[in-house]
């Protein structure tokens, strides 16, 4: 190997220590390092979310009464809008596969980076650039956008607000995502170490080769929806606009074709997250590997035919709706396969419990409420009694957040070993996962019970009769807030006071735990060799620097 | 262990110390035929538009094809079509190892995505000049099935513009690296590549002009 003497050199130093031709900030601005950009992608990811977390608490707060609390019904409504926007496009959506995609995708693949180093780092400038642009609407034109995330026409064209940029600001944001998709699936197809099939992947890659097909195939046709607002606000072309003929329903068909498969872009990299940790604390091989990868898939594919259940009320025939119906209920079975296979692992486990594994027990908890929540609206009598209530927030809220935002703690907790090389106190990990749950299920469940009295969503104001429900609701929020900043606190604390982490801490046994924590700049002296399945806890899968080994073997032969 | 695993081992990827970028033909062309797939169904959804319209508004649809100058539309048609031929000479020439060629063809290429902007200009000039565009005199008077051909003919059209621009300037970039000899015979993937992208273009250009043109 020529270049074997340099290889083993830039690895004596972790990541972070060894800067290339750029010093300081710039050897993070200019790096094509996945696992730096993945660091950066997290930083970026953490400062959007607790901005948007604060937006919510804002709104909490004005629903602690009826009538005007803290702030007015035009400022409720950007509010609610940005929180939507933020969450969604610059946390929700990019939270998973960015961060830890980034992070842990080569490394599991055994490779040294993703296919296209340098379009990484381009797509991060575009998550940059699209958050930016989506901020920069917040304070000039018309002020902030006032229409709710899914930017409804003809609202969206009539409204004086400075919808134009917030749009634009999506649309870049979606082509990042869809760069970032188109890097996966290359990486996946391409960069697989020797014995890697594809039956001995992680799942976690799996989840994510479902997850980037969706990114690509999907995301364009929301690109250009946007793209048609911007244009039907500048020029008035009229293909949105029924003053002219255009057909508001069109909108919202191309939306959600776009909108609802990114539900699964935003859960189908958590649940790869949680076949990660599961059977590393039961210590046993995950139950039924290729049902979970496939399953993957099938999620990824009905998750397309789908999107009419966003639109029960909106006018659709009957038989569109009995049809849209039945597919959502079809979502149900590969998402069950996957709960079945999960607790079926933990069954006679040696199970550890530790903070990741809590994360994971409260979101499959969680997660199955906000699942079998979304069934009661997939019927389409019971959906039109609570569309567009309380109990749609209190829906999405225990998939997203409950689904998704668990498990980006989840990962968080699981990996930040090896991101950080630290180690966080467990304690206090347990003590604001604990906050988290109870202030989560306060908070969230109070708003299925106010969406099945009536309590429409989107309104700054309220009957009386429900103050009791938003009050409570209320009380959840701020200790479900309390736990995340403690949570992050903890994790502030452990990244510059914490103790050295070992390289697996919690006896993992895909790719990453074989490596020093942090990892070092190639991840891998020699691409290792794989001789089997990712979850094997009782013999050895990898040869770690095989020529290495295969010297030795020569050297004990002569 | 087996000799080819020690092999394929050695030949792993990038390295960031020594600046040697490890290089996968194979990876750039799924790379880009993966773009493509995300280009299509851009503009997939503006033919789902199209056909949802045509649908609701025949007459109007029918009405405003009326206008259309199919001459100039099929000359754009020609042109496109002998560009895409000549793109994929270029690599071809390239292969053979024939420089001088290539880079003639790929000269050509360039000019014949700049006569179909040229024509392009003129036919929506003269359109604009007689009033029709989104919100302009004469369009404000015509039913709703003429506005909303007109509204989609200008965004898709122009949408497909912008994209023969960005073809251009991709060729552009490729034919200096020929000239530069970056691209040669032995590592032409990103010649091929822009020969991909240029034939999108004219694929959607294919749809485009019976849409547009033709069906009455």
């Amino acid at each position: 190997m020529a270049n074997g003497t340099a290889a083993a050199h830039v690895n004596d130093v972790d990541f972070y220590h060894y800067e290339g031709k750029h010093k300081g900030i710039m050897s993070w601005l200019l790096t094509t390092d996945h696992k730096r950009i993945g660091i950066m992608y997290l930083a970026a990811i953490v400062v959007f979310f607790l901005a948007a977390m604060m937006l919510g608490v804002l709104m909490r707060i004005e629903a602690l009464t009826p009538g005007q609390t803290i702030m007015k019904p035009q400022t409720y409504n950007s509010i609610f809008t940005f929180h939507g926007v933020i969450m969604i496009f610059l946390f929700i959506i990019p939270a998973v596969p960015a961060v830890f995609g980034n992070f842990f995708l080569p490394i599991q693949l055994g490779a040294k980076d993703v296919s296209f180093p340098r379009l990484n780092l381009f797509s991060w400038y575009l998550y940059m650039a699209g958050g930016l642009i989506a901020l920069l609407s917040l304070f000039t034109g018309g002020g902030a956008a006032d229409t709710g995330w899914t930017f409804y026409v003809p609202y969206s064209i009539r409204s004086s607000a400075n919808v134009s940029l917030s749009v634009f600001g999506a649309f870049v944001l979606g082509f990042s995502s869809i760069v970032t998709g188109l890097n996966f699936i290359t990486t996946i197809h391409r960069m697989r170490a020797p014995g890697m099939s594809w039956f001995r992947m992680p799942l976690f890659a799996w989840a994510l080769y479902a997850t980037s097909w969706i990114q690509v195939l999907a995301t364009p046709v929301i690109g250009i929806t946007l793209f048609l607002i911007v244009l039907e606000r500048a020029f008035g072309i009229g293909v949105f606009d029924p003053a002219l003929g255009g057909d508001p329903l069109l909108y919202q068909h191309m939306f959600w074709i776009y909108s609802h498969p990114a539900v699964y872009i935003m859960i189908l990299p958590a649940m790869g997250v949680v076949s990660e940790i599961i059977p590393t604390f039961a210590k046993k091989d995950i139950f039924g590997y290729k049902q979970i990868a496939l399953s993957s898939l099938a999620i990824a594919l009905i998750g397309y035919l789908v999107w009419g259940h966003h639109m029960f009320t909106s006018g659709m025939s009957d038989t569109s709706r009995v049809v849209f119906s039945l597919l959502t209920f079809l979502v149900a079975i590969p998402t069950g396969v996957k709960v079945f296979n999960w607790v079926a692992t933990l069954y006679k486990g040696s199970i550890e419990i530790k903070v990741p594994l809590l994360f994971v027990m409260a979101f499959i908890f969680i997660f199955s409420i906000g699942g079998l929540t979304g069934l009661v609206q997939g019927a389409l009598a019971t959906d039109i009694h609570l569309t567009d209530t309380y109990f749609i927030v209190g829906h999405f809220h225990y998939v997203m957040f409950g689904g998704m935002g668990t498990i980006f703690f989840a990962a968080l907790h699981y990996w930040f070993p090896k991101m950080f090389g630290k180690t966080y106190n467990e304690k206090v990990a347990i003590i604001s996962a604990t906050l988290f749950v109870i202030g989560f299920n306060m908070f969230y469940f109070t708003m299925f019970i106010l969406g099945y009295l009536g309590m429409p969503r989107r309104y700054y104001d309220y009957l009386p009769q429900y103050q009791g429900l938003h009050v409570f609701s209320s009380i959840g929020a701020f200790i479900m807030v309390t736990g995340i900043v403690l949570m992050f606190g903890n994790l502030l604390r452990g990244l510059i006071k914490g103790e050295k982490a070992t390289a697996n801490p919690w006896g993992g046994t895909t790719l990453e735990w074989r490596i020093a924590s942090p990892p070092p700049l190639e991840n891998f002296d020699e691409i290792p060799v794989v001789t089997g399945g990712p979850y094997v806890h009782d013999r050895e899968t990898y040869i770690m620097n095989p020529i290495k080994v295969i010297h030795k073997e020569e050297e004990a032969v002569h | 262990m087996s000799d080819e695993v020690i092999e394929s081992v050695a030949l792993h990827p990038t390295s960031h110390a020594t600046g040697h970028v490890h290089r996968d033909d194979e990876a750039s062309k799924m790379g880009m035929w993966l773009f493509l797939f995300t280009e299509l169904l851009l503009f997939g959804g503006m033919f789902l538009l199209y056909a949802g319209y045509r649908f609701l508004y025949p007459d109007g649809f029918k009405a405003a094809a009326l206008e259309m100058n199919s001459f100039i539309g099929a000359v754009n048609t020609i042109i496109l079509l002998t560009s895409s031929l000549s793109i994929a000479l270029s690599i071809a020439a390239l292969q053979k190892e024939q420089k001088k060629l290539s880079i003639a063809l790929l000269v050509f290429t360039l000019f014949c995505g700049l006569a179909f902007l040229v024509n392009k200009y003129f036919e929506w000039s003269h359109e604009i000049h007689n009033g029709i565009y989104p919100k302009g005199p004469a369009l404000e008077n015509m039913s709703e099935g003429e506005i909303l051909y007109f509204g989609l003919y200008y965004t898709m059209t122009g949408l497909h513009g912008l994209h023969v621009i960005v073809g251009m300037i991709f060729i552009g970039v490729v034919l200096a690296f020929v000239v530069k000899n970056k691209i040669s015979s032995t590592n032409y993937t990103r010649l091929e590549n822009a020969g991909l992208y240029w034939h999108l273009v004219d694929i959607i250009w294919i749809f485009l002009f019976p849409l547009f043109y033709l069906i009455h």
